[in-house]
């Protein structure tokens, strides 16, 4: 069998501050070209204690070690369900580090800066051309934060119609970010049960005249599209609710549906997920949000717009519900996804989303029957196995970690809740199909592990920098920084 | 298409796994009435030279600080940024990795965040900081919302008219739905108002939060103001726009403040047009469980050694859904590993070199400037890289006459502060030269640049 897992050095680093030597340097200031003067002594701060004093070789050594105790996209799969760990193209990074890109400050006059509003003006359009949106805003620095000013826009459209609605629909499949973000606009969160797709009748149940919005994920955690979502959006439309779509699964939907066409009245998207941004080991993210008309005069503040003399940032908008953070959204993000937009075009995007869902049905083939799939109606982009079946009491999290040992990068472990021991896997378009069947090779062998070898599972990983971490101890015990013994 | 690797005999041994005759079966889910019957129209793909040729086009019409006399603060710094940032961040490990939800295979990402979290305990004078926010402006409205919940029943936020107008504009934004109160205090000669801060505070005022140093480059007098704030009950929150000024001034956390959150661009980060940046946060040890936000915790392994990894995640959205302390589930990853590398390349000597310097060049333009004619400096106190000017011409005029000159010479206060029309806020950094500086004097004073 093929496998990714090999041998190798793995070196030790201490942390920065016990790496420091009192005197040693590693930086060049700029000569001091003016006379010298210190602001009043009563103001000024003793040294900082414990500040760490490295040369540039320190640094550098360090930070390369430490990374290569990191598994990247570039290492291998990454198939983390809802989190489309796809390729981060590399002429992205090349684009965005472009100087007239990088070295320009946010409070220059527009018509100095026509570039960088000319493109994010073609990424509103282009995004709003993907989710069939007559309006974009860029500004979202992530897609919880695309979230919470959609569903601001919600509140804010009842409250210019004289409506003070006070819930809001949340299937149990959904992110967390859902029902946090909601709250964060003072909403009241019904949560609804969902076998595999939602029914219209579990939403009619649920549905009144105090609900201000449905909250749906198409298609949803557990890679199924929902089928009834034109005749959900209706249904809340009729009683007077909108109906907000989070964009986490859009990969999925290039090219095949948009939501702005079916009902759904507001969508994030999650840049660094459909539109290959790195996902920079935790952030930064975008994300971008669609509305309907009726929404745009909601829409945060600032915005682009293409006037005859050129682009120009919108700020006079007196329902907006205001700015969502500094200045105009997380622009280097922006220039990724729209330098991969440009690569693909509007064929080449249809094409991911039609591989990547080729990509988890393969999967699925190759594994069903070993591994259990409590859902068998037909799913897209990614596909949710359950951990019924593994023999020897072992569990998923022990297949996570043994996935580790072969070198792969575990699936969304524990999550949707609704599955027993969810194993979420989503190997999105850019795996070749020899990377999927190495990966179900190492799956099926860990399966017949569970049943003659468990204690390999129970131990895992026996390969990586560290074992099994004591988590439990980390949240007792918490130590969040460094102090000297 | 480079980035996907399927051949057509691929496919076609995948399909017959499925046991499907082709793609268009797998989206068999999707009821015709949602699907889009026509391709999207966003032209053809172009090629790896077209993409760069063209977006290099675009890049090309703006307007660059390094080819101008930039002196635009105002909450994004144009410091110089060491070439081992971009190299080490480079590093695709790093950049391409997920959150470390997988520790064992995450070290690198977590033993950094654990390191950045320290720079900010250290730096800013407090016990705990979190894994980082989307950037300062948000992380000011989640202190606020933070002030809230811990607060009990008090539900006022008392806000520094000094505090950057859009940090002021973001928490409007988030407190818009949560029974909050935002009252501003008034400013007097570009500080905070004493007199005024004491008369609005009450039993009923959650968090006095106050720009360190302000919008106008004021170093405002936090410990004083500490004094104040505790006595009525409440939480001071210092927002920290520029925090190279923490290099040389006494810490808020020295000085008495309980939330200390802020924005890291200025420890190398481009500005990129104001994004992305990176929001820090820091608290007092009592509120750790009530902090927005990732945090990165020591632990051992079975074996006894060190590592670390994500931690008192019961606060967040992921598991705590609509009862967690914020909706946060991203951090700024990629920007935390560039504030941490530059912090340990300046280290404990150069970080205050550098601010000194900054220091020396704001006060050598401000005392030129002060000379002129026409021109005057517009509040007395303690600056430190910025500092406002009154100018008697029009400042729309000004701007645009030194835009033709090739200088950039500041933020105008008007449209924020319509006390101060005539106002203009400029920031000396360690990246503009005394020629530059005295180019901006000469230009301002109406001769050549």
């Amino acid at each position: 069998m093929m496998s990714t897992e090999g041998r190798g050095l793995v070196l030790d680093e201490n942390l920065l501050f016990e790496k420091s030597q009192s005197g040693r340097v590693g930086y060049s200031i700029a000569r001091l070209d003016v006379p010298a003067v210190t602001p009043d002594q009563s103001l000024i701060r003793d040294e900082i204690t414990d500040f760490p004093e490295l040369s540039e070789v320190d640094v550098v050594r360090h930070y390369t070690r430490l990374s290569t105790w990191n598994y990247g996209v570039d290492s291998g799969l990454y198939p983390l369900g809802s989190c489309t760990m796809k390729y981060n193209p590399k002429i992205n990074e090349t684009a965005a580090r472009l100087p007239g890109f990088t070295d320009i400050h946010p409070q220059t006059p527009e018509a100095l800066n026509q570039g960088a509003l000319e493109l994010m003006y073609n990424l509103q359009r282009d995004l709003g051309e993907i989710s069939g949106f007559p309006a974009i805003t860029l500004q979202p620095a992530a897609g919880a934060q695309g979230e919470f000013a959609g569903m601001l826009m919600i509140r804010a459209w009842h409250e210019a119609n004289g409506q003070k609605r006070h819930k809001v629909i949340i299937p149990d499949t959904a992110h967390g970010t859902n029902p946090a973000s909601s709250a964060l606009c003072g909403y009241e969160v019904i949560t609804v049960a969902s076998d595999g797709i939602l029914s219209k009748e579990a939403i009619a149940a649920v549905m009144d005249d105090d609900v201000a919005a449905l909250m749906v994920t198409n298609p949803n955690t557990l890679g199924l599209f929902e089928a009834d979502i034109r005749g959900i959006c209706d249904l809340v439309h009729e009683r007077g609710g909108l109906v907000y779509s989070d964009g986490a699964n859009l990969n999925a939907m290039m090219g095949i549906s948009r939501p702005g066409d079916i009902g759904i009245d507001v969508m994030h998207f999650n840049l660094h997920k459909t539109f290959s941004t790195p996902h920079g080991g935790g952030g930064p993210g975008s994300g971008p949000v669609g509305v309907a008309d009726k929404l745009i005069p909601f829409l945060p503040v600032p915005y682009v717009v293409k006037e005859d003399d050129g682009f120009k940032l919108e700020y006079n908008c007196p329902q907006s519900i205001g700015r969502m953070k500094s200045f105009h959204g997380h622009f280097g993000i922006l220039v990724r996804a729209y330098c991969y937009i440009l690569s693909m075009g509007g064929e080449g995007l249809k094409r991911a989303s039609e591989l990547a869902v080729l990509n988890a049905n393969y999967i699925r083939a190759r594994l069903e029957g070993e591994y259990d799939l409590p859902n068998k109606q037909r799913s897209l982009h990614e596909v949710v196995f359950s951990e019924e079946g593994l023999q020897n009491d072992c569990h998923t999290l022990d297949v996570a970690k043994r996935l580790i040992d072969y070198g792969y990068h575990p699936p969304t472990i524990y999550f949707p809740l609704v599955v027993h021991g969810a194993l979420m896997i989503e190997p999105t378009e850019t795996e070749s199909k020899q990377t999927l069947d190495e990966f179900c090779d190492v799956l099926l062998a860990i399966a017949e592990e569970a049943k003659t070898t468990p204690e390999l599972l129970k131990q895992a990983p026996v390969r990586a920098k560290v074992k099994r971490l004591d988590e439990t101890a980390a949240a007792r015990r918490p130590k969040l920084r460094w102090e000297r013994g | 298409m480079r980035y996907l690797p399927h051949t057509d005999v691929d496919v076609q041994q995948m399909l017959d796994q499925i046991e499907v005759s082709n793609i268009e079966e797998l989206f068999s889910g999707v009821p015709a009435d949602c699907r889009l019957k026509r391709p999207l129209d966003l032209g053809a793909a172009k090629s790896e030279s077209e993409t760069l040729t063209f977006l290099r086009g675009l890049a090309e019409q703006n307007t660059k600080t390094s080819d101008w006399d930039s002196f635009l603060g105002g909450g994004a710094y144009n410091h110089f940024i060491p070439a081992v940032i971009d190299q080490l961040v480079s590093r695709s490990e790093f950049y391409t990795a997920y959150t470390p939800y997988q520790p064992e295979i995450s070290q690198g990402t977590l033993q950094a965040v654990f390191e950045f979290q320290t720079l900010i305990c250290q730096l800013t004078g407090m016990d705990v900081a979190n894994a980082s926010m989307y950037d300062g402006a948000s992380a000011c409205a989640e202190a606020v919302l933070l002030t809230i919940r811990a607060g009990k029943k008090r539900h006022k936020i008392l806000l520094s008219q000094g505090l950057p107008p859009q940090y002021r504009e973001t928490i409007a934004t988030y407190s818009a739905h949560l029974n909050i109160d935002l009252i501003d205090i008034p400013l007097q000669a570009g500080v905070t108002d004493q007199v005024e801060l004491q008369k609005l505070l009450s039993d009923q005022v959650a968090a006095v939060v106050i720009g360190y140093p302000n919008y106008f480059g004021q170093i405002e007098n936090l410990g004083s103001i500490a004094e104040l704030t505790h006595a009525s009950g409440a939480r001071l929150v210092a927002a920290v726009s520029e925090p190279l000024a923490l290099a040389l001034y006494k810490s808020p956390g020295e000085l008495g403040a309980d939330i200390v959150v802020g924005e890291g661009q200025s420890f190398g980060i481009p500005l990129s047009y104001g994004g992305p940046g990176i929001g820090f946060f820091a608290v007092r040890k009592e509120d750790m469980r009530v902090l927005p936000g990732r945090l990165v915790g020591e632990t051992m392994d079975k074996d006894g050694k060190r590592g670390f990894v994500l931690t008192l995640a019961t606060r967040e959205q992921h598991i705590r859904r609509e009862k967690a302390t914020s909706n946060i589930c991203s951090n700024q990853g990629m920007c935390v590993l560039m504030v941490a590398i530059y912090l340990a390349l300046h280290g404990k000597q150069g970080l205050r070199q550098l601010a000194e310097v900054n220091y020396a060049k704001a006060a050598y333009a401000k005392e030129k400037i002060r000379q002129l004619d026409g021109f005057s400096v517009a509040f007395s106190g303690e600056t430190f890289n910025e500092f406002v000017i009154l100018c008697s011409e029009p400042v729309a005029a000004l701007k645009q006459r030194l835009e033709q000159q090739g200088v950039l010479a500041g933020i105008s206060l008007g449209r924020d502060y319509p006390d101060l029309k005539n106002g203009l806020l400029i920031c000396v950094t360690e990246q503009n030269s005394q020629e530059q500086i005295d180019r901006l004097v000469a230009a301002l004073a109406g001769g050549e640049a």
